[in-house]
């Protein structure tokens, strides 16, 4: 089964692996294509994802709209900064709750592996605070990493 | 603030995270936690402050020291909120998961 990992790096930046069993093209299409990404990237059970924007072009515009249907919801919006089909996407996001939040400046790579891919996501944060602040209210896109476990406390 | 503001907060600083990283070895004195960073008692006794006010360390009285550890109450309710959120991820790619399952190649 594949295991997502999690880690922090630096002071500024959170990896996070995940193996997939499908090729690169196709990871590359569930998070591009709105249509892909609204069945799948909506956090804790009950979510839904009703407003889903993904202009995959260099400056093209990133809108993630969220609800839980209890009255709820969110939202994301970003810009495209670099895509390479299918390797790889850079991108900036920020959290509106409802101030955003500092920008998340984020690197997806989909690496061929055997039959599948490896995602890879590298996340910038402006500074340690921020990322600590995102880690405490990364919600729905659930980015965290346990600092407890990570930093060998527990 | 909420009790997890105030632990998120103390943990954004990387000398407190190292602190606690210390002390998950055991119980350790001011003394003994300023000697690996190039910091003065005075000021590791502030980030232990810090640490202490959002409960995830509890000092005692020994003589004339004040030993800190781990605050075990204090650290648990971090722990399980982060391991909620690991899941909300974990949960995005399982369903990504089933969605390529049923996506057809583009040929």
């Amino acid at each position: 089964m594949a295991k997502m990992t999690l880690k922090t790096e630096g002071d500024t930046h959170v990896v996070v692996t995940r193996r997939f069993a499908a090729p690169p093209e196709a990871v590359y299409r569930a998070h591009t294509d709105p249509k892909l990404i609204q069945q799948w990237l909506l956090g804790p059970e009950g979510w839904t994802m009703p407003v889903c924007i993904s202009e995959a072009h260099p400056n093209g515009r990133i809108r993630y709209e969220w609800i839980n249907g209890k009255g709820a919801g969110f939202h994301v919006t970003g810009e495209y900064l670099e895509l390479e089909p299918f390797s790889r996407i850079v991108h900036v996001e920020r959290m509106h709750l409802p101030d955003p939040t500092p920008d998340n400046h984020i690197e997806t790579r989909f690496d061929a592996d055997g039959e599948g891919t490896l995602l890879t996501l590298r996340m910038t944060l402006p500074d340690a605070e921020t990322r600590a602040k995102m880690l405490a209210t990364g919600m729905e896109r659930g980015m965290e990493a346990s600092y407890v476990r990570l930093e060998g406390m527990i | 603030m909420s009790t997890l503001d105030t632990a998120f907060s103390a943990l954004s600083d990387p000398t407190r995270r190292a602190i606690l990283a210390r002390l998950a070895q055991g119980e350790a004195t001011v003394m003994e936690l300023a000697k690996p960073f190039e910091m003065t008692q005075p000021a590791i006794s502030r980030h232990l402050k810090v640490l202490e006010t959002a409960g995830l360390i509890v000092r005692r009285v020994d003589g004339t020291k004040r030993p800190c550890r781990l605050a075990k109450a204090g650290i648990e309710p971090i722990d399980q909120w982060l391991a909620m959120l690991r899941e909300a991820l974990a949960k995005n790619y399982d369903r990504l998961d089933s969605v390529l399952a049923n996506m057809k190649p583009e040929k």
